[in-house]
């Protein structure tokens, strides 16, 4: 069992290292006709990928997608604000105590609407994920995330957010600082919203830390991001005090779009492009926009107020009861 | 551990060990004083019907929404049996019961979290009757008084448990709208996805001395950061230094104060009497 995406995705990795070396070779080739042998070996490589990629991702296993979900080179949420949106202007500070990088947001243009966007944010290198603190927000995050949503309901511009979080930060000082409280009063604003929210899982949705900016009128999901209560790892521990049983435990928390979709917990699940997110990051940020554009021309007509009502009652409906 | 185990005896009911000081207490005693232990102080979790007991008027207290229960949805691996077992165990359905009580004759809507059950974790059957205690304090127009005693959510109902979060949180909402005073009462130990939604929302937060307040598990934060963890991280004395709740309360003192505050909060509400 992999340990990590790249550990999962090696055999094919090094079938692209080894295209992407053969092709450099064939672009140095003067000889016609050695140039000819290479590209038609590039062929047969490519199409090997190409089969080996669709045999591996029609399989996928809840464990294969918790590892894809986290995938470093998995198009991140400033990747999708830098495609999807124009004039991004990135606002910081809680105005209580400090800032937050593990959470970036502000005004944006969504075609011709300007729109407040929130977005937990990751980075792809040490220095990066240390900035970032690997997306795991601070009562800091989640305060200035209620700052762009008090301002969002004053300007009436449509929220979105993007949710890609392991989990919120649980070190000490963000316990002492209130991280429940925090976590608690964005949900608690965004029910008060009276403007159209829409929320997409883009990779990890970490349980209150991802659930926290995640209150909208329509939830989506792309389908290599896993949603979950409780990582698999923790899950693990906890049941079997074994966290190496974590492919069972992703198993049995049905983490997965697909699931999400079955259960009705999420709208609609957004499909992605061959091999991924990150094959084609063009391609996912298109099909994100359309969600987008679609589910935007399905809440604008809405009043505020039924706007407000539709995200109450959809959430206050979520949960498996009988015995009534 | 200081001392050895002795030879295992016949526990006598008359008596029992202090899970703070390990002193043995007389039951008597030890009841009488609320299930807080006469030498150390230290509060000893409540089962629901203790907690009513020690909150409401006597025969006061009406539980409502009694026969839900969750089922298996995710056919979680063992939740089938360890549910049943609790069930068989607590004669009761869930981990939370809710219901209308009254407090010095004060209509109150409250729901109520008992650790035994589950570790008093929140999935479906816990959020409804949290949802519903709110939604039930705007329709009678009285105030609300929820007992929080959780883990956290409930990992074998899954994504739909952490989605319990997000509707207690709505009913909050509801409340807020209505003009209807909330008050949380953080009994050990309150943790994790509950102290994340509804309950650190509360219009008023009371505590009960040490109890275990808390996000993540301690191991989780110490590992986190390389912060000194203070000698009380994650109890209700470190979440109150911090500004995150307005009083810790005795047990003695509980049932007073939650009338004085309804009192004071609810003073505008038709229902309350």
């Amino acid at each position: 069992m992999a340990n990590s995406w790249k550990e999962w995705e090696k055999p094919v990795l090094d079938l692209e290292e080894g295209v992407a070396k053969l092709k450099d070779l064939a672009s140095k080739e003067t000889d016609e006709s050695k140039r000819k042998a290479l590209e038609t070996r590039i062929k047969e490589f490519e199409q090997r990928i190409t089969n080996f990629i669709e045999v591996r991702y029609s399989r996928l296993g809840p464990w294969e997608q918790v590892l894809l979900a986290r995938a470093e080179p998995r198009p991140y949420t400033l990747d999708y604000i830098n495609t999807i949106f124009t004039e991004f202007l990135e606002l910081d500070g809680d105005r209580r105590f400090g800032q937050d990088h593990a959470i970036v947001a502000g005004p944006a243009r969504f075609n011709e609407t300007a729109v407040m966007v929130v977005g937990h944010q990751k980075g792809r290198n040490i220095q990066e994920r240390g900035y970032r603190n690997f997306a795991m927000a601070k009562p800091e995050g989640y305060r200035k995330a209620i700052r762009m949503f008090e301002m969002a309901e004053r300007f009436r511009m449509p929220v979105i957010t993007f949710v890609d979080t392991p989990a919120a930060d649980p070190g000490v000082e963000s316990e002492s600082r209130g991280i429940s409280e925090a976590i608690a009063a964005s949900m608690l604003k965004m029910f008060e919203l009276t403007v159209p929210v829409i929320s997409i899982v883009i990779g990890e949705g970490g349980s209150g830390g991802a659930i926290g900016i995640a209150i909208a009128n329509r939830v989506y999901m792309q389908e290599h991001a896993v949603y979950s209560v409780i990582p698999p790892e923790g899950c693990a521990a906890i049941l079997w005090r074994d966290p190496m049983k974590k492919a069972q435990a992703a198993a049995a928390l049905q983490l997965t779009s697909d699931s999400a979709l079955k259960l009705g917990l999420v709208e609609k699940v957004l499909h992605e492009p061959f091999g991924g997110a990150h094959r084609n990051p063009a391609e996912a940020s298109d099909i994100v926009k359309e969600a987008i554009e679609k589910g935007l021309s399905e809440l604008v007509p809405m009043t505020g107020e039924q706007l407000r009502v539709q995200r109450y009652e959809r959430f206050r409906s979520l949960g498996h009861l009988l015995g009534e | 551990m200081l001392a050895r185990k002795s030879a295992p005896q016949a526990p006598n009911p008359n008596f029992v060990q202090c899970k703070g000081c390990k002193k043995t207490l007389f039951l008597a005693d030890f009841e009488a004083n609320l299930w807080v232990c006469p030498n150390c102080g230290h509060h000893h979790r409540l089962t629901w019907q203790q907690r009513v007991e020690v909150t409401f008027d006597i025969g006061s207290f009406e539980q409502l929404d009694l026969d839900l229960y969750s089922g298996d949805p995710l056919e979680f691996p063992e939740y089938e049996e360890k549910y049943a077992q609790a069930q068989a165990k607590l004669d009761q359905k869930d981990s939370v019961v809710s219901g209308l009580g009254r407090i010095d004759n004060k209509l109150i809507s409250t729901a109520i979290a008992d650790f035994h059950f589950m570790g008093g974790s929140m999935g479906s059957v816990a959020g409804e009757k949290i949802a519903r205690a709110m939604e039930r304090g705007v329709e009678k127009n009285c105030p609300v008084v929820i007992f929080c005693a959780s883990g956290g959510a409930r990992m074998q109902e899954g994504l739909l448990s952490l989605m319990q979060m997000a509707k207690t949180t709505a009913a909050v909402d509801a409340c807020r709208r209505n003009g209807i005073p909330y008050i949380a009462v953080f009994t050990d130990p309150t943790m994790a996805g509950v102290l994340a939604s509804y309950a650190s929302i509360a219009d008023v937060i009371i505590a009960e001395p040490k109890a275990l307040v808390g996000f993540a598990g301690a191991r989780v934060s110490a590992q986190a950061g390389v912060s000194k963890i203070p000698g009380d991280f994650q109890t209700a004395e470190f979440v109150f230094r911090s500004g995150m709740l307005d009083r810790i309360v005795e047990r003695s003192e509980m049932k007073s104060t939650l009338s004085q505050l309804c009192g004071l909060l609810g003073a505008h509400l038709k229902g309350i009497n």
